[in-house]
Formats: structure tokens, C-alpha cells, sequence
């Protein structure tokens, strides 16, 4: 009688071996790897770690690095949410075709994503060799570097909002005009309200892979230290250096944004489920 | 302020979804649009809004264009089927909305507006949750919130898409009776949408019957009902018993079914409609009709004896329902499975592709024949 009570796959030992198999992956594959990045960068100590992040190279690394991000998260986010409310809002031919082009950068690796910029705005590409003319340099510099970065992280903000605001619908709006609302004013009080934590979510995840793209930006970047290296370009010229204790500092630095990264996103999405399903915070007026 | 709907049409791709509607609705009233889903009803109200753009036809409040007027110039108040309330803002924030969205020169000082709200809520009843949040109120909460919202700007033009189409039965019946109160004391001109027509007939000092994108009929609730003018109007009002034949020597005749039609000479086909209260139950067939039935369900519920018939003998696509009042029903105590014999009072006759009915009153025709006699 219990037996046939229980669920399907609900017995305990094919519980307990999956759960012990999920962990055992998890271990191995992710958790393992996270400590070796720190226990290496620490292994000939404190002092030896500073040194290595506090060397000229590695500060340069981390400026541009940060300097990218700061770039590219703004520029996404106007483009997502701009692209989310089009393809939620409006009714249009193609529309379709564009919600599945927004997912090119997921689809193409990195590097192919590189090679096609380069192909285009390099030296002697289609529109590279145009802008030669006029002595802009594209490629080989930060704005290559920029370009590609927007370029891969692009569907971040959009693959966030489009479900959400597809799911809240158009009413509220809608009623917010009716009752007299401009624009700018709709906008600002109904709907950045209701997709704030998705907004902010996929910053978060925009932010993550701007600061950790490799493939695409090491094609554009041409790798000039202290002037187009940004920090993962930095920690692979490091240990091809051989330079290993040096490249490990670096890369928990990578490691140290990825796990602030993942609180942010954990607290990202606990907000998101309590704003779904009990009261939302007192409005800011 | 009344509301004239001039030819207007509109498309959906390759769907027409209305087409070359025109309409008065008369200033002060409340008026239904009623229609199945797909009649573009809703499509209509949300053009007459300026939420929808029409592909040609004018819409006038009061005589004045506004096709061109963007749907925040046009102060209407609008109380969506599923509330739309703003689910971030207070109740007390939701209802000040319009009023602080209104252009500075016009909007009211911040304790001017707190004043206002606190008066909306006091009409709907429910002063006690203004700090509450949408999520936190109940059906009927949120659609007296809604409709305190879109008052608050004090609109002479209040919408309304299928307003209580989401809440229960009782709640419904409650919030009908306090809409029409309201509007009875602050007359404003109301259209609301629905596809229930008792909600419609019961609501309204006009029913407006749409199908497929056009009007069908627009009559007071009382005219309506007593001549509905097409065959879709008879369906939508309820359960209408059929019986299609053909007519021969003044009869309608089907199997072992027919019924007398004074008056109607031509040999054609036709089909009879008679509503559930228009017809009467016997034992024996009458002088008029022999339209013989088998009882398959007896309803006690409610104010009246709802029987519910299988025709023995000839066919009917729909069951036939048959009202009997409480009283006649203990009298008669029809039961399950025994055969009856139904006798209609007043009928409407359908012929060829004639779109209106004859009404033939039986009762009527009996009394001048006895008098002829």
C-alpha cells in the first residue's frame, strides 16, 4: 500500500543516490577548482599574493578591465530594456526572428564572435579599412575590446525581461495612460517598478561576463600590456610566462567577482520571489 | 456626456474585427455591449478608450471628435477586466495615481489629493486598507479599488471591460447593485462589456447585442427580451427550445410533431422558437399542438421548475427546457422518464432566410376565435 503510495522515482535509494551523485559532481567539477584557484594564488603566501595583484601590469589589467564593465553594463541595459519593451509591446512583422537573433551571442563562441569584428572593423575589413582613412583604430585598442564585450553579453538584460514583462502584460500601463500619464512618467512609476529585480539581474549576470569574457576579447585585443590586457588575458600571459603563482593571484581575483557575483545573484533572486508573492517594500516617493 | 461611434472599422491582420459599427449611447446611461468572445465587443470599448486605434469611423464625446485625441487627453475613466492595479503602490497610492499624473496647473495640492482619496474610499467602502497592497485584497476588493481609481479624476465617461467577469457568483450580485447605485447618483455615461446577458439585462438601461463585429440589436433590457429581432439574439438570451419543419396547410410539421400556425399559408421551411416560460407542460396534446416529450432531468433549484425534455418521436438539435413555477409543479408532479406533451403560449416563427421573426401568440388567436364564433 505505501509503496503505491509513494511518487514515481520517489524510493529512497534512488533518492539518496542521486542527490550523493548531484553533490559528488558539484564537487569535483566546481567547488574543488574554486579552491585550488586560492590555495594556489596563497601558496607562497600573503605578502607574495599582494605583491603579485599589486604589480603595475596586473593594476592596469584590472583598470581596463573594470573600465570595460563600466562601459558595457550601461550600454546593455539601455539596449536590452529597450529591446524587451519593443518585442513585449509591439506588435510587428518579424518579431519573432528577432527574439530568437537576440540569442546570436549565445549561439556563436566568443572567439568566432572576435574574428568576425575583426574581419569587419579591422585594418582591412569592410569597414575598418573606411575608418582607417580617417585614422580611427578600432581593433587592437579598447574600443575593440568594448565592442566585443557588449557584442557577447547583448541578450543578458533581454532574455530577463522578455519573459517577465510578456508575463505581466500590458495592462498596467495601459491603465497608468488612461489615467492620464505621460510617458516618461508611466515608465518611471508602473513599469521600471515591476522588472527592477530582473533589471538588476541581468545586470548582475552582464557585469559577471563582461569582467570574465576571454575568447572574443583576446582575438580583438591584441594583448599589449598595460594597454589592451584586461584581467583574463593577463592571467593567461602570466602563466605562459611561467609565471604560475603570479597568474593564480590574478585569477582569484576573477574567482573573488565570481562569488560576489553569486551572492548578489542569490539576493537578486530571493527580492525577485518576495516581490512576487508577498508585499513589495514601501514604494520610494 | 453621450458617446456617438461613427462607422468605424477595424482589422486584425486578415481578420476584420469590426465592421462599419455605429452607435449612439445617450448621456447619463449605462450601457451594455454584449456579444460572445470574438464579437468584438471588447475591441470596440477599447477604441472608444483610445486604446486601440480604429481603420477608419470617428468616435464623438458630445458631439466633439476625439479619434485623433491620445487616450490620456480623453479623461475617461477605464476599469480593466483583471484590475490592472498597480501592484508596487499602495491602495491609497493606486486611487491618487490619476490625480497626480494630471498637469501641474490642474493637480490638486498634496493634501487637497489625500483628502480626495480618503472620499473614494470612504464610497467604496474600504477605508481600512488603504496602506494594503493589490496583492493582499480579495476579487470584488480589487475591482471596487479599480473602480475608485478610475473615478477619482472625476471622468464624464466611465468603461468598463467585463467587470465582474473574474469574481464568484455572490460577489458579482453584490458589486452589480453598488455600480448601479453609483452610477444612479453620479450619472456619468458608462458602456460596460460582458458575454453574461443577465448581467447585461439586469445592469443596463441599453443592451447593445453584437456578433462577429457587428451590432445585432440595441434595445432597452425590457425590449429586448420581448422581441428579440434575429435568431443569434434569441440564442444569446438564453435557453430557447426549436422546433424546425417544414409548413404545410398551416401546420409545422416534423415526425410526429407539428403545431398549428394560423395565418401562414405558404408550404416552406420554418423554424418555431419558444422560450422556456412560453410553453406549458400537459398530459394529453392540445387542439393547437402535439409535441411529444420524454422528462430526462427535473431542477428544483432556484425560483422556478426547470424540466428538462428529450423529444420522442421527432428531433430537436438542443434539448427542450421547460419553466413550471413551484405551485403548478406539486399540482402536476411530472416525473422522470414519463412522456408529456408540450403546449406553447407564444412562439416566434422563423421562415427561410427572413432575419425576423413573426411572434405568434396562440392565446390570442384562440380568444378571437372563440369570439368569432
Amino acid at each position: 500500500m505505501a509503496a503505491q503510495n509513494r511518487r514515481i522515482g520517489d524510493q529512497p535509494w534512488v533518492r539518496r543516490s542521486l542527490i550523493g551523485l548531484a553533490l559528488a559532481i558539484t564537487l569535483i567539477i566546481l567547488v574543488i577548482p574554486v579552491v585550488v584557484i586560492f590555495t594556489q594564488a596563497l601558496s607562497t603566501g600573503w605578502s607574495a599574493f599582494a605583491g603579485n595583484d599589486l604589480d603595475e601590469y596586473t593594476l592596469d589589467a584590472i583598470g581596463l578591465t573594470l573600465f570595460v564593465a563600466a562601459l558595457t553594463v550601461p550600454l546593455n541595459l539601455v539596449f536590452g530594456t529597450a529591446l524587451a519593451w519593443s518585442v513585449t509591446r509591439f506588435r510587428f512583422p518579424g518579431r519573432k526572428l528577432l527574439i530568437t537573433l537576440i540569442d546570436i551571442p549565445f549561439a556563436v563562441s566568443p572567439v568566432v564572435a572576435g574574428l568576425l569584428y575583426l574581419l569587419l572593423y579591422g585594418r582591412n575589413g569592410w569597414l575598418g579599412s573606411w575608418l582607417s582613412n580617417y585614422d580611427v583604430q578600432l581593433m587592437f585598442s579598447w574600443p575593440g575590446i568594448v565592442m566585443v564585450t557588449v557584442f557577447v553579453t547583448c541578450p543578458f538584460v533581454a532574455r530577463e525581461l522578455i519573459p517577465l514583462m510578456q508575463q505581466q502584460g500590458s495592462e498596467e500601463e495601459e491603465a497608468g495612460v488612461v489615467l492620464g500619464a505621460s510617458g516618461w512618467r508611466m515608465f518611471r512609476k508602473i513599469t521600471l517598478p515591476n522588472i527592477k529585480w530582473a533589471l538588476i539581474y541581468g545586470v548582475v549576470l552582464t557585469n559577471a561576463r563582461a569582467v570574465g569574457e576571454f575568447g572574443a576579447v583576446s582575438v580583438v585585443s591584441g594583448n599589449v600590456r598595460g594597454e589592451t590586457n584586461t584581467l583574463p588575458l593577463h592571467v593567461e600571459l602570466l602563466y605562459q610566462d611561467y609565471n604560475i603563482v603570479g597568474a593564480f593571484a590574478s585569477a582569484s581575483l576573477l574567482a573573488g567577482i565570481a562569488i560576489l557575483t553569486l551572492i548578489a545573484k542569490a539576493f537578486v533572486e530571493w527580492r525577485q520571489s518576495r516581490a512576487e508573492h508577498a508585499t513589495p517594500e514601501e514604494g520610494g516617493a | 456626456m453621450s458617446i456617438t461611434i461613427d462607422q468605424i472599422n477595424k482589422h486584425f491582420g486578415g481578420f476584420q474585427a469590426l465592421k462599419n459599427v455605429s452607435l449612439d449611447i445617450p448621456e447619463g446611461q449605462l450601457t451594455a455591449l454584449l456579444g460572445p468572445s470574438g464579437s468584438g465587443k471588447t475591441t470596440l470599448l477599447r477604441i472608444i478608450a483610445g486604446l486601440e486605434s480604429s481603420d477608419s469611423g470617428r468616435i464623438l464625446f458630445g458631439g466633439d471628435d476625439v479619434s485623433q485625441l491620445h487616450v490620456r487627453d480623453r479623461n475617461i475613466g477605464f476599469v480593466f477586466q483583471h484590475y490592472a492595479l498597480f501592484r508596487h503602490l499602495t491602495v491609497a497610492e493606486n486611487i491618487a495615481f490619476g490625480l497626480e499624473s494630471l498637469p501641474k496647473k490642474q493637480r490638486p495640492s498634496k493634501p487637497e489629493i489625500r483628502q480626495r482619496v480618503a472620499k473614494l474610499l470612504e464610497m467604496i467602502q474600504l477605508p481600512e486598507l488603504a496602506k494594503r497592497y493589490p496583492a493582499q485584497l480579495s476579487g470584488g476588493q480589487k475591482q471596487r479599488v479599480a473602480l475608485a481609481r478610475a473615478l477619482a479624476t472625476q471622468p464624464r465617461i466611465l468603461l468598463l471591460d467585463e467587470p465582474f467577469g473574474a469574481l464568484d457568483a455572490k460577489v458579482r450580485k453584490d458589486l452589480r447593485r453598488w455600480l448601479r447605485a453609483l452610477h444612479d447618483e453620479y450619472h456619468f455615461t458608462s458602456i460596460f462589456v460582458t458575454h453574461d446577458q443577465e448581467e447585461a439585462l439586469e445592469l443596463s438601461d441599453q443592451v447593445v447585442v453584437m456578433s462577429q463585429g457587428q451590432v445585432e440589436q440595441v434595445n432597452s433590457p425590457t425590449g429586448l427580451y420581448a422581441r428579440p429581432e434575429s435568431r443569434f439574439v434569441f440564442d444569446f438570451l438564453g435557453h430557447v427550445n426549436v422546433l424546425s419543419g417544414l409548413v404545410k396547410g398551416q401546420k409545422l410539421v416534423q415526425g410526429d410533431a407539428w403545431v398549428s400556425l394560423p395565418g401562414i399559408r405558404q408550404d416552406q421551411e420554418a423554424q418555431l422558437y419558444l422560450r422556456p416560460h412560453e410553453v406549458q407542460l400537459s398530459r394529453s396534446p392540445a387542439a393547437k399542438a402535439r409535441l411529444p416529450l420524454r422528462i430526462e432531468a427535473i431542477s428544483l433549484i432556484g425560483s422556478e421548475v426547470r424540466i428538462e425534455l428529450a423529444p420522442e418521436g421527432w428531433q430537436s438539435d438542443e434539448i427542450w427546457e421547460i419553466g413550471m413555477s413551484h405551485a403548478e409543479f406539486a399540482r402536476q408532479n411530472p416525473t422522470r422518464g414519463e412522456l408529456w406533451y408540450a403546449v406553447p403560449d407564444v412562439g416566434h416563427l422563423f421562415v427561410a432566410d427572413n432575419v425576423q421573426p413573426r411572434t405568434i401568440d396562440w392565446q390570442y388567436t384562440e380568444a378571437a376565435n372563440a369570439s368569432n364564433m
